[in-house]
């Protein structure tokens, strides 16, 4: 008689938040700051607590775990509780810093880019920096949502290349709920700063089985989630999905596309884009970001440098348009890249279709 | 000691005209007195990092190759009042001006030269420089160019503290310029609601840059505002190592104690420009730098010293001869300190795991 152990399925949030309780069980030195990543905070003389938990809800349930001691809301100042948590993380803590939207960094730049990043560099490395900053981006894309997305310019970016341009700091963008607990614990334990970018909008496409115990999904690494021989087709985030919904459409006009989730922006795993692409022979990158100074074209830049030789045709990017996110649901559906984009993208470099 | 000994108003010449301050000490001294072994320390500290930021004027001015560098000279008993105050394990944050903050807090000086040279001997092995010394091991979490940044440092290591049940403080330097940005007062803000303990020290130094700061000031004094984040604020002579400390251990008992956050401004006077290139006489004038250097912080510490014979001038002259031989060291063995290789350019960019460091 075999028996198969039921594999439960989380969503996201759920996976990012069993992530983050599991490494609280392990180390006392962890702590979670950020805007109501409890809620309710000091209000449990009335029977208030845990109100909120982040706009995922990763953090739902860890204050009735750990305390307000570890789980800490902020008040909004992301400059100053971000700075709090570099100083913590310099002093013996491992702090996990939630901004709440990607959109805010702009309040706390300074702090990733000048503080958390260079530290360890310009100190000769006499200090780790054990910091995770959480945050979440994107778009509600071509999803007709009745409620949430349709938040203007300010609260739907996708900001990889402002971060992912900073030496010193890792920058992940997990796609699953599987790769989000891994490379949530990954980050965890990483004694540097590591940025997670959680998409706002994946919805049932993250939801998915998730390993009850800690494992780690490694930093620095893409991910071949879909082995093709016709084209590479490089997603991040939530355009590994659109990247998958594009191959599927290819395959069943005979175009055999291989798709890389493109798990860790900084440090880039070139190598396996460009082993991928020497098969293939042909590229398309496809990111949820503005085109200008974007990942996309830095991924097209370092394969066009050391891959042209295996490449059979120009490499072609899929991005959003260089203009602030629209509100209008019909304008963010067309701001947002779709799968019959890449499919165009893909007929161009065969010669065929529209 | 009376009170009446203590009393003392502190002048702020200015070409607007001039505004005098009472000490807070006018109101009575509440802490005894250092130790005898204190009191030396401070006198070696002070006169340390005099002899430190002399010597590196020197340098500069001979064409020796330092980098940017911003001189602290004549707001030393600022940094010793206060590190006075604290034991070796607790920390601070510092600013762009950072030189004596790492002095007093036990940096030492033959690694922040070598650092200064950009040697591998250095205390940041070269890769920081004037602006970026650091040295974790004696708590100093490091020179911050960035105004404003190391308070909310500070703010962290303080949490740190908190969380882990530790007895350490945490003193942030700032300067009256950083008062005007946001980090400090989301700083302050959060150290108050979390009862955090941290001593913020502001050197009001009279200039940010250029600026003075009853331009960029909406107060009076830094100190008023700490009445918006619930905590003491004082105003004391920050040419006054023992009116400085006396504010400190005050505050870091309060710290020590769960009961907060203090503010601390601490009036002082920056004697050469705000870097090492900077003309001072576009912008302040001469008799106002007479005035401010008439009141010489270790001068004044010395002849009190010893007109209440606490301490003997053989003792201070041999302190001073020390520092000279100790800096002397500090310039040969950052001059006979190897470069860094090229190779290091990519070292250190990214934190090793555990086990990689371990091998």
């Amino acid at each position: 008689m075999t028996t198969t152990a039921a594999v439960r399925e989380l969503s996201f949030g759920q996976a990012i938040n069993e992530a983050i309780r599991q490494e609280m069980r392990r180390d006392p030195t962890i702590v979670v700051m950020g805007e109501d990543v409890a809620g309710g905070a000091g209000r449990a003389h009335l029977g208030f607590v845990d109100a909120w938990g982040g706009p995922l809800r990763a953090t739902r349930g860890l204050i009735i775990e750990f305390g307000p001691e570890r789980v800490l809301d902020t008040p909004i100042a992301e400059m100053g509780f971000l700075g709090a948590g570099v100083g913590a993380a310099m002093s013996g803590l491992r702090p996990i810093v939630e901004i709440m939207f990607v959109d805010l960094i702009g309040c706390c730049y300074d702090q990733i880019m000048n503080q958390a990043a260079k530290m360890h560099y310009m100190m000769g490395g006499q200090v780790d920096l054990p910091l995770v900053i959480r945050t979440a981006y994107g778009t509600r894309g071509g999803d007709n949502r009745t409620y949430g997305g349709g938040a203007g310019a300010q609260h739907s970016q996708t900001l990889y290349a402002v971060l992912a341009h900073i030496p010193g700091l890792k920058v992940v963008v997990p796609s699953t709920a599987y790769n989000a607990k891994g490379l949530t614990i990954s980050a965890i334990r990483d004694n540097g700063p590591v940025v997670i970018l959680e998409h706002k909008f994946l919805g049932l496409r993250a939801k998915g089985p998730v390993p009850e115990e800690a494992y780690t999904v490694p930093i620095g690494r893409v991910e071949i989630v879909r082995r093709g021989r016709d084209v590479t087709l490089c997603g991040i985030g939530r355009m590994t999905h659109i990247c998958a919904e594009a191959a599927d459409s290819l395959l069943a006009e005979g175009i055999d596309a291989e798709v890389v989730d493109v798990l860790t922006l900084s440090p880039l795993d070139e190598d396996t884009i460009l082993e991928s692409v020497s098969r293939t022979r042909r590229l398309v990158v496809v990111d949820e970001d503005t085109p200008t100074a974007s990942m996309a074209r830095d991924i097209a830049a370092r394969v066009a440098d050391k891959g042209f030789d295996n490449l059979d045709a120009p490499i072609k990017t899929v991005t959003a348009p260089d203009t602030p996110v629209p509100f209008s649901a019909v304008l963010e559906a067309h701001y947002t890249p779709g799968a019959a984009q890449v499919i165009s993208a893909v007929h161009s470099l065969f010669g065929t279709g529209a | 000691m009376g009170a009446e000994n203590m009393s003392r108003e502190i002048e702020v010449q200015s070409k607007t005209g001039s505004h005098s301050i009472s000490s807070t000490r006018t109101a009575g001294f509440t802490q005894a007195l250092p130790s005898r072994e204190k009191l030396l320390w401070m006198y070696e500290h002070l006169t340390l990092i005099r002899e430190f930021e002399e010597r590196l004027k020197w340098l500069v001015e001979t064409g020796v190759p330092v980098g940017a560098v911003h001189y602290y000279t004549g707001q030393e008993a600022c940094a010793v009042g206060v590190c006075a105050a604290l034991e070796p394990n607790d920390w601070i944050a510092s600013t762009h001006r950072g030189h004596g903050h790492c002095i007093a807090k036990g940096v030492e000086v033959h690694r922040m030269m070598a650092e200064l040279y950009g040697k591998t001997t250095g205390s940041n092995r070269g890769k920081g420089g004037s602006m970026h010394i650091t040295d974790v091991r004696v708590g100093m979490l490091g020179v911050n160019p960035i105004v404003g940044m190391g308070a909310t440092h500070a703010v962290g290591a303080a949490l740190s503290a908190k969380v882990r049940k530790t007895p350490q403080v945490a003193a942030s330097f700032f300067g009256e310029g950083a008062a005007a940005i946001g980090a400090i007062h989301e700083a302050m803000n959060l150290a108050a609601i979390w009862r955090l303990p941290v001593i913020f020290v502001c050197e009001n130094n009279g200039y940010a840059q250029a600026t003075p700061v009853e331009y960029a000031l909406s107060v009076p004094h830094i100190a008023d505002r700490a009445a918006a984040y619930n905590m003491p604020g004082v105003t004391v002579d920050g040419q006054d190592v023992l009116a400085v400390w006396e504010a400190a251990v005050t505050a870091v008992e309060r710290a020590r104690a769960g009961q907060g956050p203090s503010l601390i401004e601490c009036m002082t006077y920056r004697y050469y420009g705000h870097h090492q290139g900077d003309d001072t006489h576009r912008y302040r004038a001469k008799e106002e730098e007479e005035a401010a250097r008439a009141r010489d912080c270790i001068r004044r510490f010395r002849e009190q010293m010893l007109d209440q014979h606490l301490l003997q001038a053989e003792e201070l002259d041999a302190i001073e001869a020390e520092n000279r031989k100790k800096i002397d060291g500090a310039v040969a063995f950052a001059e006979a300190s190897p470069l860094p290789d090229p190779a290091d350019l990519f070292t250190d960019v990214y934190v090793p795991a555990s086990e990689e460091k371990r091998q």
